[in-house]
C-alpha cells in the first residue's frame, strides 16, 4: 500500500514523514522520528504516557492516526524546556520528587502544561480531574499533585 | 517522629536525610531517559508472539510452514525450539524458581495453561508482518475444561493441569493427581484448649482477588547474538543479574555468553524479577542473525506477566475480655497461576509477625488454577494474609468495644520478642508506628454520616542478599558511584547521599550509575526492599575503602605515616606530628593522584543474611455512597518505620505509592475471567487502577527506630506499604455501612448487596 506524506510542526519545527494509513501518531514519533520522549503504556487511550498536543488540545497519541496530523502543530515532551532551561513545570517535578520510575513523567509534564494553559490557577481537584486521564502507578499522585500546583503558583508569579 | 536510641542514632548526619534532587531527574522529565522499548538498532526486526486462544488445551500440532513463507518473515521459534531441561530449584532473589516451569511459561510446552500462554514467536522486518505472520501458523488444539476457581482446582473430579505431578510440602500431602502443588503447615502450643479459654472468637473466609502490579511501561527487550553464541540483551528489568542466569539456564546457555544491559524501568513492584521476552528474542536473533526487539501490548502484560494470586483465607481468632490474643487459626489458599509458585510461603510467615499471639496453627496450600502464572509483588503474600487477620482483628475491636490500635498495642511486638516465624526481634518500631497513627489528627477528625474510619497494620521481612558497589575519584575530586541495581525509585540518589555523606562531598560531586553486568560486580535484584539497605551498605563500605586510600595519599604527600592522617568533614587532617600540614580536601589530593600512585578506586561487597524487618500502620477514612455503592477515600495516612531515612522524599513516596496501589486492590482491581477463562478486563479501561482524581492526598509520618543491622540504621521501606491497606480500607468501608465485609474488591455492586443484606 501506498505511503502517506504527511507535513506538519512538532515543537515549532517543520517535520515531513511518511507513514502507512492505519499508523498511529505515536508509532511515527518514536519509530520513524526518534521522538521516545512520548512513551507508550497501552495504545488504547488509558494511560496518558503518549500525551501530546496537536494544535495545543492535549490527545493521547496512540489514537491519532499520524496522516491525521498534516498540516497541524505537534507539542512532545523534547520541545517542554527550552534553551533558557527546564519549564517551571520540569523543575517543580524535581523538587517535589514527583516521579519514580518516570515513565509516566513525560504525558504528565504534558498533560500539566495543557492544563495551566487553560486553567493558569487550578484547584487540586480540579488538576486530579484533569489529570485523570495519565496513570502513575509509583507515586499515588501526592507528590505530582503538589508540583502541579506548585508549578500554576510559580508560573503565575507567586511563590507557593 | 521517634528516634530511639540504637546503632546510628548518635550519628549527625550532613547529607543523609536531606532532599536533593534525584541525579537521573533531569532526563526523565525530559523525556531523554531511555526505556524498555526507547532502543533501536541498525537492522533489527520485531518479534510478536503467537498466544493461546484457550485457557486450557493440549497442543497436538504446531505448523509454522505458511507463517515461514510470508513476506518479511526472518525466523520462527516454538518450544521445539528450547533445550529440554529436568526440574530443580534455582534462587532468584526473594524467590525458588523451577526452571522447566520458568522455560514452559516462557513458551508452552505440550500444553497450554492459561488464555495467552505463548505458543510461538516470529521474526519479521515490521511489527505488521510479525503479527501477520502469527496468524498463518496453524495450531491444533484439543480443548480441555479449564479450572478457574480454587474451589474448581480442590474439587475431587477437577481436571488436573500437571498430570502426574505430586504435591510437596508438609504432610498429610494429596494421593495422585492433584492442583495442590505445595502444603505447609505449622502450630505453636495448644490451640483447640485456647480457643475454649477464650472470651471473645471471630472467625470467617477472607476473599482477596488476583491483582497486577501494573506497571505503565510493559515488558521489552532488544537483543544482539553473535556467531561465537554471545547474547547482548537490553531490556527493563529489576535484575541484570537474574535475567542473566535465567537467560542462561532457560537455554541451557553458558552464562559467560551472556551480556545483560537494564534500560531505564518504568515501573516493577516485583513483576520485573522474572523473564518472558528474553530468551525467546535470543532464539528469534539466532534464527535471523539480526537484532531483535520485542514489547508486550498491555493486553499482553495483563493475560500473560504474572498478576499476584488471588486468595480464599479462612481465620479464627480468639481474644480474653483484656484483648489479649489467645489462639489464632488460619487456612490459606493461593491461586499460583498455571505454574507453582505462589507466595503463600511468605504469606504464612508474615500471617502472624506482628503480634504476640501464644498458640497459633497455619496451614497453606499453593494451587495452580487456568490463570497467568503469579510473579512477585510488592511483599508477596503479607497483604492477602494481613488482609484476613488485620479484618479479624478490627472484628474483635469491635465486639470487645476497644479502640482498634489499643487492641494492636497489647498484642504488639517488641525488641526482644520472637516471632511467629522463628527469629528473636532486635530494635523494632511497632509500637512506635501504632503510637504515632494514634497521635495524628486524622485519628482524631470527626466522621460524618455514612463515613467510617478503618485501621490496619502490616509487616514485613525485607531481605538483605548480595551487593557490590564500586566508588572512582575523577580528578577534579568529584566522585562517580556504581553498582548493579536498576533504579525504580529514586536509588540513584540514594547510593549517591550515601557517597557524598562518607566522602563530605557535596551530593552534586557524585554520580550515580547503574552499570551493565560486564561492568559491574554482582548485585541481586532490585527488590525485597533492599537496594538501599544492602548495595548502600556496600556504597558505604566502597565509600571507606576510597577513604583508606585518601589518607595514605595525604601521607605520601607529607612524608608521614598513614596513622596520623585522619579523614574529616571531607578532608584529610593530620594528627599526631603531622597536624603541622594544612588540611587536603578530596580535591587537592585528587589533582595530585597521577604522582602519589594513580588513579583512586574501591569496591566493596556485602551479603548480609538479614535485613530489620518494616512494619506500618495505615488509618483510611471512606465515605459510602449508599444510593450508589461508591467508596470515596476521604483522607489517608501512612505511618512506618523506615529506620533511618536516607532521602525522605523518596521514603515518602514509596509509603504513598504503595499506600495507592492497596486502596486500589481493595476497591477496584480485580481479574475477571468469563467461562472459558478468557480474561474480560485486560486493559486499564477496565482493569481500574486508581487515577489521580480517585484519591486525596496521602499523608506520611516517617518514624525513624534506627536498624541496629546498617551503619546508618536504614531499614529497606518499598514493600511494607502495601500490607496494610486492603484490611485499612477494608475496615474503614464496613465500619462506613455498618455491616462487615469480606470480599475484595469492595466495588459498588459488593457493598451495595452487603448494604441489602443488612436491610434485610
Amino acid at each position: 500500500m501506498a505511503k502517506i506524506q504527511v507535513q506538519t510542526t512538532i515543537n515549532g519545527e517543520t517535520f515531513d514523514y511518511l507513514c502507512d494509513g492505519q499508523q498511529s501518531l505515536l508509532s511515527v514519533l518514536r519509530d520513524e522520528l526518534g521522538l521516545t520522549g512520548t512513551k507508550e503504556g497501552c495504545s488504547t487511550g488509558d494511560c496518558g504516557a503518549c500525551s501530546i498536543t496537536l494544535d495545543g488540545q492535549l490527545v493521547p497519541s496512540c489514537l491519532v492516526l499520524a496522516a491525521e496530523a498534516q498540516g497541524r502543530e505537534i507539542g512532545t515532551v523534547e520541545g517542554v524546556s527550552s534553551a533558557t532551561g527546564l519549564h517551571p513545570i520540569q523543575q517543580k517535578f524535581l523538587e517535589h520528587a514527583a516521579l519514580q520510575c518516570g515513565v509516566c513523567t513525560p504525558g504528565l509534564i504534558v498533560a500539566t502544561r495543557a492544563l495551566l494553559l487553560k486553567n493558569p490557577n487550578p484547584t487540586e481537584a480540579e488538576a486530579r480531574y484533569y489529570l485523570a486521564g495519565n496513570l502513575c502507578r509509583c507515586t499515588g499522585y501526592d507528590k505530582i499533585i503538589k508540583a502541579v500546583l506548585d508549578a500554576a503558583a510559580s508560573m503565575r508569579g507567586e511563590s507557593a | 517522629m521517634s528516634n530511639q536510641n540504637g546503632s546510628g542514632s548518635d550519628r549527625k548526619f550532613k547529607v543523609v536525610g536531606t532532599r536533593p534532587i534525584r541525579h537521573d531527574g533531569l532526563d526523565k522529565v525530559t523525556g531523554r531517559a531511555n526505556y524498555g522499548a526507547d532502543l533501536a538498532l541498525p537492522g533489527m526486526l520485531q518479534g510478536a508472539i503467537l498466544r493461546s486462544p484457550h485457557a486450557h488445551a493440549r497442543i497436538k500440532k504446531l505448523d509454522v510452514s505458511k507463517a515461514l513463507a510470508m513476506p518479511g518473515v526472518k525466523a520462527i521459534v516454538t518450544s521445539a525450539d528450547f533445550p529440554e531441561i529436568g526440574s530443580g530449584g534455582m534462587a532468584a532473589g526473594e524467590s525458588h524458581i523451577d526452571p522447566k516451569d520458568l522455560q514452559a511459561n516462557i513458551m508452552a510446552r505440550g500444553k497450554v495453561l492459561y488464555h495467552g500462554h505463548a505458543v510461538a514467536a516470529v521474526a519479521a522486518s515490521t511489527i505488521e508482518q510479525a503479527r501477520e505472520a502469527c496468524k498463518m501458523i496453524t495450531v491444533d488444539y484439543e480443548v480441555l475444561k479449564p479450572v478457574m476457581t480454587l474451589a474448581q482446582a480442590l474439587a475431587k473430579d477437577a481436571p488436573i493441569l500437571h498430570e502426574g505431578r505430586k504435591a510437596v510440602g508438609v504432610p498429610p500431602l494429596p494421593e495422585g493427581d492433584t492442583n495442590i502443588m505445595m502444603r505447609l503447615a505449622n502450630a505453636k502450643g495448644d490451640v483447640d484448649a485456647a480457643f475454649k479459654g477464650a472470651d471473645v472468637v471471630v472467625e470467617g473466609w477472607y476473599e482477596a482477588s488476583m491483582a497486577h502490579q501494573g506497571y505503565i511501561e510493559p515488558h521489552a527487550t532488544v537483543v544482539t547474538t553473535r556467531e561465537n553464541g554471545q547474547a547482548e540483551i537490553w531490556c527493563s528489568t529489576q535484575g541484570p543479574f537474574a535475567v542473566k542466569s535465567m537467560v542462561a539456564v532457560t537455554l541451557q546457555m553458558d552464562p559467560n555468553l551472556i551480556r545483560v544491559t537494564p534500560s531505564e524501568i518504568g515501573g516493577g513492584f516485583g513483576g520485573k524479577t522474572t523473564i518472558y521476552l528474553e530468551p525467546v528474542a535470543v532464539l528469534l536473533s539466532r534464527k535471523a542473525r539480526r537484532p531483535v526487539k520485542m514489547v508486550m501490548s498491555r493486553e499482553e502484560v495483563f493475560r500473560a506477566t504474572g498478576p499476584t494470586s488471588g486468595t480464599r483465607i479462612w481465620a479464627k481468632l480468639g481474644v480474653k475480655k483484656d484483648g489479649s490474643f489467645v489462639a489464632a487459626d488460619t487456612r490459606m489458599e493461593f491461586e499460583a497461576g498455571g505454574f507453582a509458585g505462589s507466595p503463600m510461603g511468605a504469606a504464612s510467615m508474615t500471617l502472624y509477625a506482628a503480634y504476640n499471639i501464644p498458640n497459633f496453627r497455619f496451614e497453606g496450600l499453593d494451587i495452580v488454577v487456568n490463570r497467568p502464572k503469579v510473579a512477585a509483588y510488592r511483599a508477596p503474600g503479607a497483604p492477602n494474609a494481613a488482609y484476613a487477620l488485620e479484618t479479624a482483628i478490627d472484628e474483635l475491636a469491635q465486639k470487645l468495644a476497644i479502640d482498634p490500635i489499643d487492641l494492636r498495642l497489647k498484642n504488639a511486638v517488641k525488641e526482644g520478642d520472637v516471632a511467629s516465624y522463628g527469629p528473636k526481634y532486635d530494635r523494632i518500631g511497632f509500637i512506635e508506628c501504632l503510637q504515632a497513627a494514634k497521635n495524628h489528627p486524622q485519628y482524631k477528625a470527626p466522621l460524618g454520616k455514612n463515613q467510617g474510619r478503618g485501621v490496619g497494620a502490616g509487616f514485613w521481612f525485607n531481605v538483605g542478599l548480595q551487593s557490590s558497589a564500586t566508588v572512582s575519584i575523577n580528578d577534579d575530586g568529584s566522585a562517580v558511584v556504581r553498582t548493579g541495581n536498576p533504579d525504580i525509585g529514586g536509588s540513584r540518589a540514594s547510593m549517591a547521599i550515601t557517597v557524598a555523606e562518607e566522602l563530605g562531598i557535596p551530593v552534586e560531586r557524585v554520580r550515580p550509575l547503574v552499570g551493565d553486568t560486564d561492568t559491574v560486580g554482582y548485585c541481586d535484584l532490585t527488590g525485597g526492599s533492599r537496594v538501599t539497605y544492602a548495595t548502600g551498605m556496600a556504597v558505604i563500605e566502597a565509600s571507606k575503602n576510597v577513604i583508606e586510600h585518601l589518607r595514605a595519599r595525604a601521607a605520601t604527600i607529607w612524608g608521614c605515616e598513614v596513622d596520623a592522617v585522619e579523614w574529616r568533614d571531607g578532608q584529610a587532617v593530620g594528627t599526631n606530628g603531622a597536624s603541622n600540614n594544612k588540611p587536603l580536601s578530596l580535591a587537592d589530593i585528587a589533582k595530585q593522584m597521577a604522582h602519589t600512585g594513580g588513579p583512586i578506586i574501591a569496591s566493596a561487597s556485602v551479603n548480609p543474611p538479614a535485613a530489620g524487618p518494616g512494619f506500618g500502620v495505615h488509618l483510611c477514612d471512606i465515605e459510602v455512597d449508599p444510593e450508589t455503592g461508591r467508596s470515596t477515600v476521604l483522607r489517608y495516612l501512612v505511618v512506618q518505620d523506615a529506620g533511618k531515612a536516607v532521602h525522605p522524599s523518596y521514603v515518602e513516596g514509596q509509603f504513598q505509592g504503595g499506600a495507592a496501589q492497596g486502596i486500589g486492590w481493595a476497591l477496584w482491581e480485580e481479574y475477571l475471567f468469563d467461562k472459558d477463562g478468557k480474561m474480560e478486563n485486560p486493559g486499564f479501561l477496565d482493569y481500574r487502577m486508581p487515577v489521580a482524581s480517585d484519591l486525596p492526598m496521602i499523608d506520611t509520618v516517617v518514624v525513624e527506630v534506627p536498624n541496629p543491622l546498617h551503619p546508618y540504621g536504614v531499614r529497606g521501606v518499598g514493600e511494607t506499604p502495601i500490607v496494610p491497606p486492603l484490611a485499612t480500607v477494608g475496615n474503614a468501608v464496613s465500619r462506613a455501612i455498618g455491616v462487615r465485609m469480606h470480599q475484595l474488591p469492595m466495588t459498588p455492586p459488593r457493598v451495595l448487596d452487603a448494604i441489602e443484606t443488612k436491610k434485610g
